[in-house]
Formats: structure tokens, sequence, C-alpha cells
């Protein structure tokens, strides 16, 4: 039993990071009352520069900062369309989905299926023996402790820095953080860049650290997963840790089970994530702190009112 | 400029201001000087140019002509930036607070590290110094969407002084008081000014301008009418003569026939607003057949509430309604209607047509529920030739059946609309701003058709902010205030016998 557990928990890590690291960006964009449906996108190109880079020059650290970078310009392409030029955000949104997966299909068909050498764990050395959490702790990837210390510099930067303050307020009341010398759209566009390069660094980790190859459709619906993993986690990139974790929890376990020869159809453990989304919104819904802590301009472009 | 002995030199001189909003002209030649260490009033009717006035002093609009000094020196207003850096602050009656975010985090936003603030206890701090000065309490931890009205207001205050400003405008601040509130909001005021600042007070209360202002500026039509009077001594009537001038009683058509039995009665109404405030407390009132019941009054007085409550859209708290001696409380709009209520809602498109849709689909809107256009299928000839009628009889420029009614003028929507409301089986039509912002000609044509109706047996309940027009066709006057019938005049009363009572 103890085995069992403390190789289930060294590997949630694996699992829990690109959703971490996709919800706390699209909380970023959220604060600032940007929807951005595209996370999948982002992922998709974050995870093939990433992979791509990699095979072709052997330096995962360039394959990660091209993936984070392939992620914050689709999503400014986004910001453009649904910020500059006020743009639906859901269709605008829907259509980058559909672009970057598009583009990583197209662009994708040379570097499919082709292993490289990825970001490797670190070696937990004698801390690795400690019971049921060594491994957890001690024993993961460099991009791991990145994501936790990205995660609380969100939160840091959200609710602790005057950019903070004008994000939320361009998120919550675009009008008055107007009169109070905000540039509205300049902070979404900022906010929206931020959330790309996050969901960018998740794809990226998928391929370069997770798996060490590309394939077409690995992001799996991971994006969409973290847009409720936002509302999990109340639109606090700390309670995100939790969101991600108990996602990426049952997704860490699932393999183990049918490793320990649990009878249970492929198929049900497959659709567990989605239907545990399901659940987890509904909850939202029923308990209504969604609808609280929503920020309250969320998805409405801002048009200045001139009078003249 | 009055130059009287014992007032300082202006800090703040306004002249010739002028402003046009399509080719409208809100403000013609109007000024304003203010002396260091006073209360000044800015006294005048909704639309005499008060808010736009004071709305090119914070930057807010831009002045076609004329000049703004601030302590001697011109002052280059472009923008909120440049106002505030001109010591100059604004109070709206639409606060301007993050609901979300708590009191601090509203000071930080407006202050941006710029006045020395960048952390939340500094905020906090400064806020405490502030707020003692003004003798109000203000919890800096407390979240705005937590704080009442008052407190939000004080909030607002607090913020403006704390960004410098010496020049303090506050736009109608105790129109959202209760009394008592407002006792204490003048008090703090008193102090600011007794601490060097100077405030201008935008008011169209008596008791503000006569108890707690120093000086007075009176606009009408978007003029200076009178400049910088002394507060003292200054009487109702003479206040009310000059803010609504001179107007001659028109022409009205003599009482023909003796108004006939009550057709509307409300009791005892109650509303309460959504923000917690009194709407209307105990309107009490009856209109006769043959009859116009004029409701004048300064706007946000407790109208919307109570042509809401009338119509069906505002949960009464207390009172009845009846209508030909049916009492429709409880009941919706809709049994209202059937009843022969109609209703020309105040903001015709927002509540009135829908722009969206064609011109007879607006006009078959009320009928389809009695079937008039078939039960199950729409008779779409049969609507298209009732909107070809209404159209030629009511003279509507511009419109066809199926042009989309957004692309009418105003007048011309507006003639839509009574063509609908006034097309049959009017009992009562409650008439809110009828002629809110129409031509001359379009405004007659209006006034006429009410008055049609009327005379075919109708009971009208007229509410307008328009005096003129509530003189000139109502057969009684009720005058409201702060929620309040607190006066009735007779057809042919001079327009400042009502005003003194508007003014209440």
């Amino acid at each position: 039993m103890e085995a069992f557990v403390t190789s289930w928990l060294a590997t949630l890590p694996t699992f829990a990071t690109p959703l971490l690291l996709a919800s706390v960006g699209l909380i970023i964009a959220e604060r600032a009352g940007v929807v951005s449906l595209a996370a999948e996108g982002y992922m998709a190109v974050g995870a093939l520069a990433a992979a791509a880079v990699t095979l072709t020059t052997g330096q995962p650290g360039w394959g990660i900062a091209l993936g984070v970078l392939a992620g914050a310009a689709l999503a400014l392409l986004f910001g453009i369309v649904a910020v500059v030029f006020r743009a639906d955000q859901i269709l605008a949104g829907l259509a980058t989905v559909a672009a970057g997966l598009g583009i990583t299909g197209v662009v994708g068909r040379e570097y499919v299926h082709q292993t490289f050498e990825g970001v490797a764990p670190f070696d937990p050395g004698m801390l690795g023996t400690i019971p049921w959490i060594g491994p957890l702790l001690f024993g993961q990837d460099p991009l791991v402790y990145l994501a936790l210390a990205v995660t609380v510099a969100s939160w840091w930067a959200v609710f602790h820095t005057r950019f903070g303050l004008r994000l939320r307020a361009v998120g919550e009341d675009p009008a008055t953080a107007d009169v109070a010398g905000v540039d509205v759209q300049l902070h979404q566009l900022v906010a929206v860049a931020l959330c790309g390069a996050l969901c960018g660094l998740g794809g990226a980790y998928l391929s370069v650290a997770g798996s060490s190859v590309w394939v077409e459709g690995m992001v799996a619906g991971r994006g969409w997963i973290a847009l409720s993993l936002v509302i999990f986690a109340r639109w606090q990139p700390l309670r995100a840790v939790l969101g991600a974790a108990l996602f990426g929890g049952v997704e860490a376990l699932l393999p183990r089970l049918q490793a320990v020869g649990v009878d249970m159809p492929v198929y049900l453990g497959a659709m567990l994530p989605y239907a545990l989304t399901i659940a987890v919104l509904i909850a939202a819904g029923v308990s209504r702190v969604g609808a609280t802590a929503e920020p309250a301009s969320l998805g409405l472009p801002y048009i200045r009112q001139d009078r003249r | 400029m009055i130059d009287r002995a014992g007032v300082a030199a202006p800090v703040l001189s306004m002249r010739g201001i002028c402003k046009r909003f399509d080719d409208r002209l809100v403000l013609d030649h109007a000024g304003l000087e203010v002396a260091a260490g006073e209360v000044h009033a800015l006294l005048g009717e909704n639309g005499a140019g008060k808010s736009t006035l004071m709305n090119i002093l914070t930057g807010v609009y831009t002045a076609d002509t004329g000049d703004i000094h601030v302590g001697g020196a011109r002052a280059a207003i472009r923008g909120p930036r440049d106002a505030r850096a001109a010591g100059i602050g604004m109070v709206h009656q639409h606060f301007r607070l993050v609901d979300r975010f708590t009191v601090t985090e509203n000071i930080l936003l407006a202050a941006d590290g710029q006045i020395g603030l960048r952390r939340a206890s500094e905020a906090a701090a400064a806020l405490a110094v502030t707020s003692a000065e003004l003798g109000f309490a203000v919890d800096p931890t407390a979240r705005i969407a937590d704080l009442s009205v008052a407190e939000r207001q004080r909030v607002e205050i607090c913020r403006v002084l704390l960004l410098g400003a010496r020049i303090v405008v506050l736009d109608e601040p105790t129109a959202v008081l209760t009394d008592r509130e407002a006792t204490s909001l003048l008090a703090a005021i008193r102090r600011l000014a007794d601490a060097g600042r100077s405030v201008v007070l935008i008011t169209h209360k008596l008791r503000e301008v006569a108890g707690h202002s120093d000086r007075v500026t009176i606009m009408r039509q978007g003029k200076t009418v009178s400049a910088s009077l002394d507060a003292k001594g200054l009487n109702a009537d003479d206040l009310a003569r000059r803010m609504v001038g001179e107007i001659t009683p028109p022409e009205r058509r003599a009482v023909v026939s003796a108004p006939g039995p009550d057709r509307l009665i409300a009791t005892d109404l109650t509303v309460a607003r959504p923000d917690g405030g009194v709407g209307i407390d105990g309107v009490s009132l009856r209109v006769r057949a043959g009859e116009i019941l004029g409701v004048a009054g300064i706007g946000g007085n407790g109208q919307q509430q109570l042509a809401d409550a009338v119509t069906g859209l505002a949960a009464v708290t207390r009172g009845s309604v009846s209508i030909d001696g049916t009492t429709v409380l409880p009941g919706g709009v809709a049994a209202r209607r059937a009843l022969g209520l109609r209703v020309i809602p105040s903001d015709r498109m927002a509540s009135g047509l829908i722009g969206d849709l064609d011109v007879a689909d607006n006009l078959a809107l009320t009928r389809v529920a009695r079937g008039r256009y078939g039960v199950a299928w729409l008779q779409r000839g049969r609507m298209r030739q009732d909107a070809a009628e209404a159209i030629a009889d009511h003279g509507i420029a511009g419109a066809t059946p199926t042009r989309k009614t957004r692309l009418l003028s105003g007048g011309n929507a507006q003639k839509l609309l009574l063509a609908r409301e006034l097309a049959d089986g009017v009992a009562v039509l409650v008439a809110h701003s009828p002629t809110r912002g129409l031509d001359v000609k379009a405004c007659a044509f209006v006034q006429q058709l009410i008055r049609r109706a009327v005379d075919g047996g109708a009971a009208c309940l007229l509410i307008s902010e328009d005096l003129e027009e509530v003189l000139a066709l109502s057969d009684r006057i009720a005058v409201m205030s702060r929620g309040r019938i607190v006066g009735e005049c007779t057809a042919g009363s001079s327009a400042r016998d009502v005003g003194a009572l508007m003014l209440d």
C-alpha cells in the first residue's frame, strides 16, 4: 500500500502541472475581464513549439522558452481580435482554438512520434526514501517547482501589487478604472498575453517534461479542464493548486490502478476527469460561490461612454 | 461679476463657457466664480446646464469656448488628469467606486502611487486623518458593496480630498441621503470650507441654499442668470422665479365638460428603491374621465417609481391601485392593460418600442395577445394593413410597415408609440415625459394626441419634469418632492407657485 501511494503521489505533479499553469494563466486573464476559451489552442502550440525546438537544437531549455512565446503569440492574436477590436470573446476564443489546433496539425507533421531527450526529474537521493511523500516533494523535474513558484508569484502580483490592483479593477468595473487613469485595453492585452505564456508553458511541459515526444492531440482537452478549474479555484491562483492536484491525482491514479490489476473499463476511467469537471461546475453553480467570486465585467467588452 | 467687499479674490473663475451637443447649445456663455473658503450653491432646474458646466470644469467634456482660471492663472483643462492637477475634484451622483474592492483598494486605485500612497497601510492612515477632519468614520477594510449609500459617498469625498482637491464639486449630494445623513454631510461640507477649501454644491433644494451656502449662482437654459448672490436673505419665491423664469401660462382650451367618474385611483402607494431608499411614500391620487392630472417635480423625486407602481412594473410595499373600480393590486401588467391601461414610458426605446423589430411588429405587440392577428399563425397581411393605416393617420415620416423601428427619428418613434397605445380602448393613460427630446412640432402633435384621447373619455396621469408642459396640458397639478405629493395646484397656476412647491 505504501509503495502504491508513494509512487502514485510521485507521478501526480506530472499530470497536475500543465493544468495548474493553464488555470493560473486563465485566472489572470479573467481577473482582467477577458474570457479566453482558447487555452487548449495555446497549450497545443506551446507543446509543438517546445518539441520542435528541442528536437532541432537538443536544448529543452530553448524548447520551453519557445513554447512560452508561441502560446503568448497566439494569445496576443486573440487579444487583438477580442480586446482591441472588441469581437465577441466567446467566438474569438473558439476560433483561436481551431487556429491553434490547425496550426499544430499542419506544422507538426514532420515532428510526430520522434522522441527526444526532455527535462529529467531531480534525483531525490536520500530524501526520496522518506515514506509516502519523499519522491512527491523532492523527486520532481524543475518545471514542477517553477510552476509552483509562478503560481505564488501570480497570487502576489494579483493581490499585492499596483499592477494587480489595476488588473482587478479592469475586470470588475472598467469604467471606474478608466476614470482612475488605468489603460483598460493595455491591461487586458497584457493579461491575455500572460495567460497565453502560461498556457504555452503548460503545453511545453506536456511534450518536453511529461512525455518527451510530440503527437497531435496530446493536449487532449486539458485546456478545457483548466477553464473549469478557474471556477473551482474561485479565481484565486493558490486555490488552483488544489484543483490541479485533484484532477492530476485522478489522472495519475488510473494507469496505476490498471497496473495493479484493478478490473475497470478503460473508457470509464478515461471519462473520469471530464465527469469530475461537470461535477465541479454543477457544485460551483449550486453553491453560488462561483457567481459571487466571478469578476463582475467578465466577458464584456469595454466601450468608453463618450458623449463627444 | 460682482466684486463685493469681504470676499477674497476668486480661486476659481469660469467665464463665457459655451458647449454644443449635436447642434444643441447646452451652455450659452455660462460662468461661475468661487472664492476660497466658501460653499457656493449652483442652482437650476434639470437640464439647466449645471452638470455640464461642472463636467467641463472636471475635464469630462471640453468647452467649445470660454476660459477657466484657477488661483488666478489660466488653466487648460483637457481631461480629468488636468483637472486633478489643478486641484479640482468632483463627487458624481453615480459613484465611481469598484464595488468588490475595499475602501483602501479604491483609494489606492485612484492614487496609483502618485501621491505618496503606495501601500494599504499608508492609504488607511491618510484616510483616517481625512475622515476625522470631516467628522465621520470610514472603515478602510470594508468592501464598498457592504456600505450604505451615505458611506459610499463619504468614501468618495475622502478620495477626492486625498487626491489633493482644493475645489470640491458635489453633484446633488443629498439627493440620495436621508434627512439625518444630509444634515451630517452639510456639516462636513461646512468644515471643508472652514479649512480653506472651496465647495461647489450643485442642488435644487432651497434649504441647502439658504441654510448652508454662502453664495449662490443660478442657471437657466444654459445661461448664468444670477451670479454669486449672497445666500442670506434670499426667499423661496425669489429663487423659484429666478430658477424657472417667468412663464406666461399658455393658451389652454376652456374646460368643456365636467370631468366624469374616477377612472384611476391610487391610495397610499409606497415603493422602495432598489438601493433601499424611499422611492415614493404614501402617494394618493385620483384621475377622472376626461381629465389630465399633471405631476410636476424635479427629476429623481419619485416620478419613475410612481409610473412603475401604477403600470405594474414596481413592487409596491403598501397601498392600492384601481382602474375603473377594479383593484389591480396584486396583478401584473397584462391584467392592467386588459382593463385599458396604456403607457408612454419615459424612455421610449428602452421600454416602449423594440428597435430591431419592424414597424408593423411593434404596432402589433400589444394586440397579438387579444387575438386580433390570429390565434396560432400571425396574419401578416392584416398587421401590415393596420400599420400602413397608422402611419398615414399619424404622419409618421420615414416609416413603412417593414422598416426597422430604430431607424425612425425620436419624434416619429414617439408618434408610432402613441399610435399603438391610443389605438383602442384607452381607459387610463400614464404618460411619462411624453415630449422629452422632441422638437416643437412633434411636441405639439404628441400633446394634441393626448388631449384628444382624454376628450374621448380617458383619464391621463401626466408625469413630467418639464414644468411648461405640465402647466400647458393639465387640468390639475400635483407637485412631487422626495417621494411625496407635497401640494396640489389648479389649472392656470403660475410657474412660480408650482416652482416654489417643487423646491420644498
